[in-house]
Protein backbone atom coordinates (compact mmCIF):
# COMPACT_ATOMS: atom_id res chain seq x y z
CA UNK A 1 0.00 0.00 0.00
CA UNK A 2 2.85 2.25 1.30
CA UNK A 3 6.47 1.77 0.08
CA UNK A 4 8.94 4.66 1.63
CA UNK A 5 11.95 4.01 0.13
CA UNK A 6 15.24 5.63 1.32
CA UNK A 7 14.07 8.95 1.66
CA UNK A 8 16.13 12.07 3.47
CA UNK A 9 15.48 15.11 3.69
CA UNK A 10 17.51 18.23 5.65
CA UNK A 11 16.00 21.91 6.17
CA UNK A 12 17.64 24.80 5.34
CA UNK A 13 21.08 23.08 3.83
CA UNK A 14 24.03 25.14 4.14
CA UNK A 15 22.91 27.36 7.29
CA UNK A 16 23.90 27.30 10.61
CA UNK A 17 19.76 25.83 11.13
CA UNK A 18 20.76 22.49 9.13
CA UNK A 19 19.17 20.06 10.15
CA UNK A 20 18.68 16.67 8.52
CA UNK A 21 15.48 15.51 9.86
CA UNK A 22 15.29 12.20 7.86
CA UNK A 23 18.28 9.95 7.26
CA UNK A 24 17.66 7.44 4.45
CA UNK A 25 14.70 6.32 6.03
CA UNK A 26 12.65 3.22 4.64
CA UNK A 27 8.97 1.88 5.35
CA UNK A 28 6.77 -0.11 3.75
CA UNK A 29 2.76 -0.67 5.03
CA UNK A 30 0.67 -3.60 3.92
CA UNK A 31 -2.90 -3.19 3.18
CA UNK A 32 -5.21 -2.85 5.99
CA UNK A 33 -1.60 -2.02 8.27
CA UNK A 34 -2.54 0.33 11.61
CA UNK A 35 0.54 1.27 12.38
CA UNK A 36 1.36 3.63 15.61
CA UNK A 37 4.69 6.03 15.13
CA UNK A 38 6.63 7.20 18.30
CA UNK A 39 9.67 8.94 19.25
CA UNK A 40 11.22 12.16 20.70
CA UNK A 41 11.01 15.44 19.94
CA UNK A 42 12.89 16.27 16.63
CA UNK A 43 12.85 12.25 15.84
CA UNK A 44 11.08 12.86 12.34
CA UNK A 45 7.92 11.55 12.92
CA UNK A 46 5.82 14.69 11.90
CA UNK A 47 8.57 14.96 8.88
CA UNK A 48 7.75 11.43 7.73
CA UNK A 49 4.25 12.05 7.45
CA UNK A 50 4.73 15.37 5.22
CA UNK A 51 7.28 13.75 3.27
CA UNK A 52 4.56 11.40 2.45
CA UNK A 53 1.47 14.02 2.08
CA UNK A 54 4.04 15.90 -0.02
CA UNK A 55 3.96 19.14 1.89
CA UNK A 56 7.69 19.91 0.05
CA UNK A 57 9.61 17.49 -1.77
CA UNK A 58 12.23 15.02 -0.34
CA UNK A 59 15.83 15.44 -1.17
CA UNK A 60 16.46 11.95 -1.85
CA UNK A 61 14.46 8.37 -2.14
CA UNK A 62 10.98 7.39 -3.72
CA UNK A 63 7.40 7.33 -2.25
CA UNK A 64 5.15 5.28 -3.60
CA UNK A 65 1.08 5.04 -2.74
CA UNK A 66 -0.84 1.77 -3.94
CA UNK A 67 2.04 1.27 -6.56
CA UNK A 68 1.83 4.79 -7.71
CA UNK A 69 5.24 7.19 -7.75
CA UNK A 70 3.91 10.34 -5.92
CA UNK A 71 7.46 11.13 -5.24
CA UNK A 72 6.71 14.41 -7.87
CA UNK A 73 3.62 15.04 -7.03
CA UNK A 74 2.37 17.88 -5.50
CA UNK A 75 0.35 18.05 -2.13
CA UNK A 76 -3.01 18.15 -3.59
CA UNK A 77 -2.52 16.10 -6.00
CA UNK A 78 -1.25 13.52 -3.79
CA UNK A 79 -4.43 14.09 -1.46
CA UNK A 80 -6.18 11.94 -3.77
CA UNK A 81 -4.77 9.05 -1.75
CA UNK A 82 -4.72 10.77 1.73
CA UNK A 83 -6.51 11.79 4.22
CA UNK A 84 -4.83 13.68 7.10
CA UNK A 85 -5.62 14.81 10.34
CA UNK A 86 -3.43 17.24 11.69
CA UNK A 87 -2.21 17.87 15.64
CA UNK A 88 -3.58 21.45 15.70
CA UNK A 89 -7.81 21.26 15.51
CA UNK A 90 -7.55 24.81 13.42
CA UNK A 91 -5.50 23.02 10.43
CA UNK A 92 -7.76 20.67 9.38
CA UNK A 93 -11.12 22.32 8.51
CA UNK A 94 -12.16 25.75 6.79
CA UNK A 95 -13.22 27.88 10.22
CA UNK A 96 -15.20 30.69 8.26
CA UNK A 97 -17.77 27.68 6.61
CA UNK A 98 -20.01 25.59 7.29
CA UNK A 99 -19.68 21.87 8.74
CA UNK A 100 -21.67 20.72 5.67
CA UNK A 101 -19.46 22.87 3.50
CA UNK A 102 -16.35 21.67 5.20
CA UNK A 103 -17.86 18.26 4.75
CA UNK A 104 -18.55 18.56 1.14
CA UNK A 105 -15.28 19.95 0.18
CA UNK A 106 -13.86 16.51 1.57
CA UNK A 107 -16.37 14.42 -0.18
CA UNK A 108 -14.72 15.84 -3.13
CA UNK A 109 -11.17 15.09 -2.28
CA UNK A 110 -9.58 14.30 -5.90
CA UNK A 111 -11.87 15.16 -8.37
CA UNK A 112 -12.55 18.07 -10.27
CA UNK A 113 -14.17 20.91 -9.05
CA UNK A 114 -16.56 21.92 -11.18
CA UNK A 115 -19.43 24.11 -11.75
CA UNK A 116 -22.04 22.25 -10.03
CA UNK A 117 -23.36 23.03 -7.16
CA UNK A 118 -21.20 22.62 -4.14
CA UNK A 119 -23.43 20.41 -1.86
CA UNK A 120 -26.40 18.67 -2.75
CA UNK A 121 -29.68 17.37 -0.76
CA UNK A 122 -28.51 13.59 -1.00
CA UNK A 123 -25.01 14.79 0.32
CA UNK A 124 -26.92 16.23 3.54
CA UNK A 125 -28.26 13.29 4.55
CA UNK A 126 -25.31 11.43 4.94
CA UNK A 127 -23.52 13.75 6.50
CA UNK A 128 -26.58 14.00 9.09
CA UNK A 129 -26.07 10.49 9.20
CA UNK A 130 -22.67 10.32 9.75
CA UNK A 131 -22.16 13.26 11.53
CA UNK A 132 -24.63 11.58 14.24
CA UNK A 133 -22.17 8.85 14.55
CA UNK A 134 -20.11 10.86 16.42
CA UNK A 135 -22.41 11.44 19.07
CA UNK A 136 -21.81 14.72 19.15
CA UNK A 137 -24.60 16.18 18.42
CA UNK A 138 -23.29 18.03 15.08
CA UNK A 139 -25.94 16.59 12.84
CA UNK A 140 -28.22 19.38 13.90
CA UNK A 141 -25.93 22.05 13.34
CA UNK A 142 -25.16 21.25 9.45
CA UNK A 143 -24.90 24.83 8.69
CA UNK A 144 -23.13 26.11 11.68
CA UNK A 145 -19.67 27.69 10.82
CA UNK A 146 -16.75 25.22 12.21
CA UNK A 147 -14.75 28.27 14.02
CA UNK A 148 -17.78 27.68 16.35
CA UNK A 149 -16.61 24.21 17.41
CA UNK A 150 -14.67 23.30 20.35
CA UNK A 151 -11.03 21.09 19.23
CA UNK A 152 -12.40 17.95 19.82
CA UNK A 153 -15.32 18.54 17.74
CA UNK A 154 -12.89 20.34 15.30
CA UNK A 155 -10.45 17.30 15.58
CA UNK A 156 -13.69 14.66 15.06
CA UNK A 157 -15.22 16.69 12.07
CA UNK A 158 -11.60 16.66 10.42
CA UNK A 159 -11.20 12.78 10.86
CA UNK A 160 -14.35 12.10 9.35
CA UNK A 161 -13.34 14.63 6.66
CA UNK A 162 -10.50 12.41 6.10
CA UNK A 163 -12.18 9.45 6.18
CA UNK A 164 -15.37 10.58 4.22
CA UNK A 165 -14.25 9.57 0.62
CA UNK A 166 -12.04 6.27 1.84
CA UNK A 167 -8.68 7.13 1.81
CA UNK A 168 -5.92 4.42 0.54
CA UNK A 169 -3.56 5.77 3.69
CA UNK A 170 -4.85 7.71 6.06
CA UNK A 171 -2.56 10.04 8.38
CA UNK A 172 -2.57 11.00 11.75
CA UNK A 173 -0.80 13.18 13.33
CA UNK A 174 -0.77 13.44 17.09
CA UNK A 175 -4.44 14.35 16.27
CA UNK A 176 -5.27 14.12 19.73
CA UNK A 177 -2.47 15.32 21.61
CA UNK A 178 -4.08 19.32 21.87
CA UNK A 179 -7.12 18.04 23.30
CA UNK A 180 -7.75 17.29 27.35
CA UNK A 181 -7.66 13.45 28.33
CA UNK A 182 -11.31 13.06 28.10
CA UNK A 183 -11.76 14.68 24.78
CA UNK A 184 -8.72 12.65 23.64
CA UNK A 185 -9.71 9.52 24.78
CA UNK A 186 -13.43 9.99 22.88
CA UNK A 187 -11.14 10.84 19.66
CA UNK A 188 -9.38 7.90 19.78
CA UNK A 189 -12.35 6.02 20.14
CA UNK A 190 -13.46 7.33 16.92
CA UNK A 191 -10.37 6.77 15.53
CA UNK A 192 -10.37 3.25 16.05
CA UNK A 193 -14.08 2.68 15.13
CA UNK A 194 -13.59 4.55 11.32
CA UNK A 195 -10.26 2.76 10.95
CA UNK A 196 -11.68 -0.84 11.71
CA UNK A 197 -15.03 -0.33 10.07
CA UNK A 198 -13.15 0.81 6.96
CA UNK A 199 -9.92 -1.38 7.58
CA UNK A 200 -8.29 1.84 6.44
CA UNK A 201 -4.29 1.72 6.39
CA UNK A 202 -3.05 3.87 9.04
CA UNK A 203 -0.51 5.70 10.43
CA UNK A 204 -0.81 7.77 13.44
CA UNK A 205 1.75 9.51 15.30
CA UNK A 206 1.35 9.72 19.22
CA UNK A 207 2.98 10.61 22.38
CA UNK A 208 1.30 8.34 24.41
CA UNK A 209 2.99 4.87 24.44
CA UNK A 210 0.20 3.62 26.51
CA UNK A 211 -2.25 4.48 23.16
CA UNK A 212 1.08 3.29 21.00
CA UNK A 213 0.98 -0.36 22.31
CA UNK A 214 -2.79 -0.72 22.61
CA UNK A 215 -4.11 0.64 19.17
CA UNK A 216 -2.92 -0.73 16.06
CA UNK A 217 -1.18 -4.08 14.72
CA UNK A 218 2.53 -2.52 14.38
CA UNK A 219 4.46 0.06 16.33
CA UNK A 220 7.33 1.94 15.11
CA UNK A 221 9.79 3.82 17.10
CA UNK A 222 11.79 6.42 15.60
CA UNK A 223 14.83 8.64 16.41
CA UNK A 224 17.27 10.64 14.96
CA UNK A 225 15.44 10.73 11.61
CA UNK A 226 15.23 7.01 11.49
CA UNK A 227 13.23 3.94 12.50
CA UNK A 228 15.21 2.43 15.44
CA UNK A 229 12.24 -0.37 16.32
CA UNK A 230 9.42 -1.98 14.31
CA UNK A 231 7.70 -4.28 16.41
CA UNK A 232 4.04 -6.22 15.30
CA UNK A 233 1.46 -8.50 15.71
CA UNK A 234 1.87 -10.90 18.55
CA UNK A 235 4.99 -9.35 19.61
CA UNK A 236 3.52 -5.92 19.76
CA UNK A 237 0.47 -6.88 21.75
CA UNK A 238 3.00 -8.31 24.65
CA UNK A 239 4.57 -5.01 24.60
CA UNK A 240 4.79 -3.25 28.20
CA UNK A 241 5.61 0.53 28.04
CA UNK A 242 8.86 -0.56 29.92
CA UNK A 243 9.43 -3.01 27.37
CA UNK A 244 9.48 0.46 25.25
CA UNK A 245 11.37 2.95 26.91
CA UNK A 246 14.54 0.00 27.34
CA UNK A 247 14.28 -0.92 23.87
CA UNK A 248 15.06 2.86 23.10
CA UNK A 249 18.05 3.25 25.47
CA UNK A 250 19.37 0.39 23.54
CA UNK A 251 18.77 1.29 20.25
CA UNK A 252 19.75 5.03 20.47
CA UNK A 253 21.89 4.44 23.11
CA UNK A 254 20.41 7.19 25.16
CA UNK A 255 17.91 7.48 28.16
CA UNK A 256 14.23 7.98 26.60
CA UNK A 257 13.67 11.18 28.97
CA UNK A 258 11.02 12.80 27.01
CA UNK A 259 8.79 14.99 29.48
CA UNK A 260 6.02 14.28 27.61
CA UNK A 261 6.50 10.54 26.97
CA UNK A 262 7.29 9.79 30.85
CA UNK A 263 3.59 11.58 31.59
CA UNK A 264 1.70 9.67 29.12
CA UNK A 265 3.08 6.11 30.99
CA UNK B 1 -23.10 76.11 1.96
CA UNK B 2 -26.35 76.46 -0.11
CA UNK B 3 -28.49 73.06 0.92
CA UNK B 4 -29.52 73.12 -2.46
CA UNK B 5 -26.27 72.28 -3.86
CA UNK B 6 -25.89 69.40 -1.66
CA UNK B 7 -29.33 67.71 -3.09
CA UNK B 8 -28.79 68.44 -6.36
CA UNK B 9 -25.05 66.65 -5.61
CA UNK B 10 -26.41 63.48 -4.08
CA UNK B 11 -27.42 61.52 -7.32
CA UNK B 12 -24.15 61.96 -8.81
CA UNK B 13 -22.41 60.73 -5.64
CA UNK B 14 -24.71 57.77 -5.25
CA UNK B 15 -24.18 56.54 -9.14
CA UNK B 16 -20.64 56.62 -8.52
CA UNK B 17 -20.98 55.00 -5.48
CA UNK B 18 -22.83 52.08 -7.11
CA UNK B 19 -20.06 52.53 -10.05
CA UNK B 20 -16.99 52.08 -7.38
CA UNK B 21 -19.23 49.79 -5.53
CA UNK B 22 -18.57 46.95 -8.51
CA UNK B 23 -14.90 47.81 -7.78
CA UNK B 24 -15.52 47.27 -4.12
CA UNK B 25 -17.11 43.66 -4.45
CA UNK B 26 -13.91 42.97 -6.32
CA UNK B 27 -11.97 43.75 -3.62
CA UNK B 28 -14.14 42.17 -1.20
CA UNK B 29 -13.10 38.75 -3.10
CA UNK B 30 -9.30 38.98 -2.94
CA UNK B 31 -9.41 41.09 0.83
CA UNK B 32 -12.57 38.93 2.45
CA UNK B 33 -12.52 35.59 0.37
CA UNK B 34 -8.84 35.16 -0.26
CA UNK B 35 -7.55 37.42 2.09
CA UNK B 36 -5.14 39.06 0.16
CA UNK B 37 -4.48 42.34 -0.15
CA UNK B 38 -4.20 43.39 -3.93
CA UNK B 39 -2.70 46.40 -4.88
CA UNK B 40 -3.72 45.28 -8.99
CA UNK B 41 -6.76 47.42 -8.79
CA UNK B 42 -4.89 50.80 -9.13
CA UNK B 43 -4.07 49.89 -12.42
CA UNK B 44 -6.80 47.73 -13.60
CA UNK B 45 -9.18 49.55 -13.00
CA UNK B 46 -7.69 52.32 -15.42
CA UNK B 47 -7.32 49.04 -18.07
CA UNK B 48 -10.71 48.55 -17.92
CA UNK B 49 -11.74 52.38 -18.38
CA UNK B 50 -8.94 52.36 -21.40
CA UNK B 51 -10.05 48.79 -22.72
CA UNK B 52 -13.61 50.26 -22.83
CA UNK B 53 -13.46 53.50 -24.37
CA UNK B 54 -10.83 52.72 -26.66
CA UNK B 55 -13.04 50.09 -28.21
CA UNK B 56 -15.74 52.10 -28.45
CA UNK B 57 -13.91 55.21 -30.15
CA UNK B 58 -13.47 52.00 -32.24
CA UNK B 59 -17.18 52.00 -33.27
CA UNK B 60 -17.87 49.31 -30.70
CA UNK B 61 -20.83 48.40 -29.09
CA UNK B 62 -20.57 49.12 -25.55
CA UNK B 63 -21.59 45.63 -24.49
CA UNK B 64 -18.55 44.08 -26.53
CA UNK B 65 -16.80 47.08 -24.86
CA UNK B 66 -17.35 46.50 -21.21
CA UNK B 67 -16.64 42.36 -22.04
CA UNK B 68 -13.52 43.46 -23.20
CA UNK B 69 -13.07 45.44 -19.93
CA UNK B 70 -13.55 42.83 -18.48
CA UNK B 71 -11.16 40.01 -20.09
CA UNK B 72 -8.30 43.03 -19.94
CA UNK B 73 -9.14 42.75 -15.73
CA UNK B 74 -9.02 39.54 -15.98
CA UNK B 75 -5.43 39.20 -17.61
CA UNK B 76 -4.32 41.23 -15.03
CA UNK B 77 -5.18 39.40 -12.00
CA UNK B 78 -3.54 36.73 -14.25
CA UNK B 79 0.01 38.22 -13.95
CA UNK B 80 0.05 39.62 -10.61
CA UNK B 81 -1.41 35.14 -10.25
CA UNK B 82 1.27 34.31 -11.66
CA UNK B 83 3.83 36.62 -10.36
CA UNK B 84 2.24 35.34 -6.68
CA UNK B 85 1.74 31.59 -7.12
CA UNK B 86 4.37 30.58 -10.21
CA UNK B 87 7.22 32.81 -8.92
CA UNK B 88 6.73 33.08 -5.42
CA UNK B 89 6.74 37.16 -4.54
CA UNK B 90 4.39 37.64 -1.81
CA UNK B 91 0.65 38.61 -2.79
CA UNK B 92 1.29 42.85 -1.96
CA UNK B 93 4.28 42.68 -4.41
CA UNK B 94 2.63 40.96 -7.11
CA UNK B 95 -0.03 43.47 -7.06
CA UNK B 96 2.66 46.85 -6.87
CA UNK B 97 4.63 45.01 -9.83
CA UNK B 98 1.56 44.35 -12.07
CA UNK B 99 -0.16 47.60 -11.15
CA UNK B 100 3.20 49.91 -12.21
CA UNK B 101 4.00 47.75 -15.19
CA UNK B 102 -0.21 48.37 -16.20
CA UNK B 103 0.61 52.18 -16.01
CA UNK B 104 2.81 51.64 -19.33
CA UNK B 105 0.22 49.13 -21.07
CA UNK B 106 -2.48 51.94 -20.02
CA UNK B 107 -0.80 54.96 -21.68
CA UNK B 108 -0.07 52.24 -24.72
CA UNK B 109 -4.04 51.18 -24.85
CA UNK B 110 -4.93 55.13 -24.75
CA UNK B 111 -2.30 56.79 -26.63
CA UNK B 112 -1.85 59.55 -24.57
CA UNK B 113 -2.95 59.98 -20.77
CA UNK B 114 -6.61 60.98 -21.20
CA UNK B 115 -9.31 59.75 -24.04
CA UNK B 116 -12.19 61.27 -23.79
CA UNK B 117 -15.24 59.88 -25.35
CA UNK B 118 -18.63 62.07 -26.06
CA UNK B 119 -22.03 60.97 -24.67
CA UNK B 120 -23.88 62.65 -28.01
CA UNK B 121 -21.81 60.49 -30.28
CA UNK B 122 -21.72 57.18 -28.19
CA UNK B 123 -24.42 55.35 -27.65
CA UNK B 124 -23.15 55.28 -23.62
CA UNK B 125 -24.53 52.91 -21.14
CA UNK B 126 -23.81 55.28 -18.08
CA UNK B 127 -23.00 59.00 -17.65
CA UNK B 128 -23.61 62.06 -15.63
CA UNK B 129 -25.44 63.21 -17.83
CA UNK B 130 -27.99 60.25 -17.25
CA UNK B 131 -28.85 61.15 -13.63
CA UNK B 132 -31.62 63.71 -14.51
CA UNK B 133 -34.03 64.77 -17.10
CA UNK B 134 -33.82 61.05 -18.46
CA UNK B 135 -36.24 58.47 -18.97
CA UNK B 136 -36.31 56.37 -16.04
CA UNK B 137 -34.79 53.16 -17.79
CA UNK B 138 -31.91 55.59 -19.10
CA UNK B 139 -30.85 56.12 -15.73
CA UNK B 140 -27.39 55.81 -14.47
CA UNK B 141 -28.20 54.99 -11.00
CA UNK B 142 -30.80 52.35 -12.23
CA UNK B 143 -29.02 50.93 -14.83
CA UNK B 144 -25.54 49.99 -12.32
CA UNK B 145 -28.34 49.10 -9.93
CA UNK B 146 -28.96 46.36 -12.00
CA UNK B 147 -25.79 45.58 -13.36
CA UNK B 148 -24.88 45.03 -9.53
CA UNK B 149 -27.74 43.05 -8.73
CA UNK B 150 -26.51 40.55 -11.71
CA UNK B 151 -23.04 40.55 -10.64
CA UNK B 152 -23.82 39.75 -6.92
CA UNK B 153 -26.65 37.18 -8.19
CA UNK B 154 -23.59 35.39 -10.60
CA UNK B 155 -21.28 35.57 -7.79
CA UNK B 156 -23.97 33.87 -5.07
CA UNK B 157 -24.28 31.40 -7.82
CA UNK B 158 -20.76 30.65 -8.59
CA UNK B 159 -19.29 30.44 -4.63
CA UNK B 160 -21.97 27.95 -3.91
CA UNK B 161 -20.58 25.72 -7.03
CA UNK B 162 -17.65 23.06 -6.28
CA UNK B 163 -15.30 25.31 -8.04
CA UNK B 164 -16.26 28.42 -6.11
CA UNK B 165 -16.27 26.51 -2.85
CA UNK B 166 -12.38 25.48 -3.32
CA UNK B 167 -11.59 29.63 -3.39
CA UNK B 168 -12.90 30.07 -0.17
CA UNK B 169 -11.58 27.31 1.25
CA UNK B 170 -8.07 28.36 -0.12
CA UNK B 171 -8.71 31.89 1.57
CA UNK B 172 -9.38 30.57 5.24
CA UNK B 173 -7.23 27.36 5.28
CA UNK B 174 -5.29 26.62 2.73
CA UNK B 175 -3.35 24.35 4.30
CA UNK B 176 -6.56 22.33 5.12
CA UNK B 177 -7.65 23.20 1.19
CA UNK B 178 -4.83 21.36 -0.10
CA UNK B 179 -4.89 18.63 1.93
CA UNK B 180 -8.73 18.01 0.60
CA UNK B 181 -6.81 18.35 -3.07
CA UNK B 182 -7.73 21.53 -4.00
CA UNK B 183 -4.93 23.46 -5.99
CA UNK B 184 -4.11 26.76 -4.40
CA UNK B 185 -2.37 28.02 -6.76
CA UNK B 186 -4.87 27.92 -9.15
CA UNK B 187 -8.03 29.26 -6.62
CA UNK B 188 -5.70 31.88 -5.78
CA UNK B 189 -4.75 33.09 -9.81
CA UNK B 190 -8.70 32.44 -10.31
CA UNK B 191 -9.73 34.54 -7.56
CA UNK B 192 -7.37 37.02 -8.31
CA UNK B 193 -8.69 37.25 -12.17
CA UNK B 194 -12.54 37.44 -11.38
CA UNK B 195 -11.77 40.32 -8.51
CA UNK B 196 -10.01 42.23 -11.39
CA UNK B 197 -12.13 41.61 -14.18
CA UNK B 198 -14.59 43.25 -11.33
CA UNK B 199 -12.51 46.05 -11.13
CA UNK B 200 -11.74 46.68 -14.68
CA UNK B 201 -15.58 46.54 -15.44
CA UNK B 202 -16.24 49.55 -13.18
CA UNK B 203 -13.31 51.29 -14.41
CA UNK B 204 -15.06 50.88 -18.11
CA UNK B 205 -18.15 52.25 -16.49
CA UNK B 206 -16.74 55.06 -14.69
CA UNK B 207 -15.04 55.99 -17.45
CA UNK B 208 -18.38 56.36 -19.80
CA UNK B 209 -19.57 57.56 -16.69
CA UNK B 210 -17.31 60.72 -16.25
CA UNK B 211 -16.97 60.83 -20.32
CA UNK B 212 -13.22 59.78 -20.46
CA UNK B 213 -10.34 57.75 -19.48
CA UNK B 214 -7.71 58.69 -17.53
CA UNK B 215 -3.85 57.27 -16.84
CA UNK B 216 -4.98 58.55 -12.93
CA UNK B 217 -7.84 57.47 -12.78
CA UNK B 218 -7.02 54.42 -10.60
CA UNK B 219 -4.98 56.09 -8.23
CA UNK B 220 -5.71 54.91 -4.84
CA UNK B 221 -8.88 52.56 -5.94
CA UNK B 222 -7.65 49.92 -3.13
CA UNK B 223 -7.76 52.68 -0.31
CA UNK B 224 -12.01 53.03 -1.55
CA UNK B 225 -12.24 49.47 -1.92
CA UNK B 226 -11.07 48.72 1.37
CA UNK B 227 -13.19 51.91 2.77
CA UNK B 228 -16.65 50.47 1.24
CA UNK B 229 -15.80 47.22 2.06
CA UNK B 230 -15.50 47.99 6.00
CA UNK B 231 -18.02 50.43 5.84
CA UNK B 232 -21.00 47.96 4.52
CA UNK B 233 -19.69 45.49 7.05
CA UNK B 234 -19.50 47.99 9.85
CA UNK B 235 -23.31 49.13 8.74
CA UNK B 236 -24.87 45.89 8.01
CA UNK B 237 -22.89 43.26 9.73
CA UNK B 238 -25.19 42.28 12.41
CA UNK B 239 -28.17 42.38 9.67
CA UNK B 240 -26.50 40.77 6.57
CA UNK B 241 -25.67 37.05 6.75
CA UNK B 242 -25.79 35.65 3.94
CA UNK B 243 -23.00 35.94 1.44
CA UNK B 244 -25.36 37.39 -1.14
CA UNK B 245 -26.45 40.21 1.07
CA UNK B 246 -22.41 40.56 2.06
CA UNK B 247 -21.73 41.61 -1.06
CA UNK B 248 -24.53 43.90 -1.56
CA UNK B 249 -23.53 45.57 2.03
CA UNK B 250 -20.33 46.31 0.01
CA UNK B 251 -22.08 47.98 -2.60
CA UNK B 252 -23.97 49.85 -0.07
CA UNK B 253 -20.64 50.61 1.40
CA UNK B 254 -19.11 52.22 -1.47
CA UNK B 255 -21.97 54.41 -1.98
CA UNK B 256 -22.16 55.92 1.87
CA UNK B 257 -18.73 56.49 1.70
CA UNK B 258 -19.34 58.53 -1.29
CA UNK B 259 -22.48 60.08 -0.05
CA UNK B 260 -20.11 61.27 2.94
CA UNK B 261 -17.60 62.39 0.90
CA UNK B 262 -19.94 64.58 -1.07
CA UNK B 263 -21.28 66.63 1.82
CA UNK B 264 -17.30 66.81 3.07
CA UNK B 265 -16.55 68.75 0.05
CA UNK B 266 -20.14 70.47 0.17
CA UNK B 267 -19.14 71.46 3.33
CA UNK B 268 -15.57 73.05 1.53
CA UNK B 269 -12.57 71.23 2.35
CA UNK B 270 -9.66 71.24 1.05
CA UNK B 271 -9.86 69.16 -2.06
CA UNK B 272 -6.14 68.73 -1.78
CA UNK B 273 -6.88 66.98 1.71
CA UNK B 274 -9.18 64.20 0.53
CA UNK B 275 -6.58 61.67 -0.36
CA UNK B 276 -4.97 61.98 3.03
CA UNK B 277 -8.32 62.21 4.71
CA UNK B 278 -9.11 58.68 3.00
CA UNK B 279 -6.34 57.49 4.19
CA UNK B 280 -6.28 58.48 7.18
CA UNK B 281 -10.37 57.03 7.67
CA UNK B 282 -9.47 53.57 6.27
CA UNK B 283 -6.30 53.29 8.22
CA UNK B 284 -8.45 53.99 11.66
CA UNK B 285 -11.34 51.47 10.43
CA UNK B 286 -8.72 48.89 9.77
CA UNK B 287 -6.91 49.64 13.39
CA UNK B 288 -10.42 49.23 14.87
CA UNK B 289 -11.09 45.11 15.20
CA UNK B 290 -7.56 44.87 16.20
CA UNK B 291 -7.70 47.56 19.37
CA UNK B 292 -10.81 46.14 20.36
CA UNK B 293 -9.11 42.78 20.21
CA UNK B 294 -6.43 44.36 22.00
CA UNK B 295 -7.72 46.69 24.40
CA UNK B 296 -11.46 46.20 24.83
CA UNK B 297 -11.82 42.52 24.64
CA UNK B 298 -12.40 40.01 27.81
CA UNK B 299 -9.63 38.02 29.32
CA UNK B 300 -11.40 34.73 27.38
CA UNK B 301 -9.07 31.72 27.21
CA UNK B 302 -7.94 31.56 23.34
CA UNK B 303 -8.00 28.56 20.98
CA UNK B 304 -11.13 26.18 20.93
CA UNK B 305 -10.06 22.89 22.84
CA UNK B 306 -13.45 21.88 24.73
Amino acid sequence: MLEVKNISKTFNPGTVNEKQALKGLSLTLRDGDFVTVIGGNGAGKSTMLNAIAGTWKVDEGQILIDGVDVTKYPEHKRAVFLGRVFQDPMNGTAATMGIEENLALALRRGDKRTLRIGINKEERKLYRDMLAKLGLGLENRLTSKVGLLSGGQRQALTLLMATLKKPKLLLLDEHTAALDPKTAAKVLETTESIVNQDRLTTLMITHNMRDAIHIGNRLIMMNNGRIIYDVSGEEKAKLTVEDLMHKFAEASGEEFANDRMMLAR
Amino acid sequence: MNIMSLVNALPGAAAQGLIWGIMAIGVYITYRILDIADLTVDGSLCTGGAVCIMMMLKGNNVWVSMAAAFGAGMAAGLVTGLLHTFMGIPAILSGILTQLGLWSVNLKIMGKANQAINVDKYQLLVSLRFIKNVPFYKNTILVVALITVVLIVILYWFFGTELGCSLRATGCNDKMARAQGINTDFSRVLALMISNGLVALSGGLLAQYQGFADINMGRGAIVIGLAAVIIGEAVFSRIFHNFGLKLLAVSFGSIIYYLVLQVVIWRGIDTDLLKLLQAAVVAVFLAIPVWQERYFSKPVKKGGNS
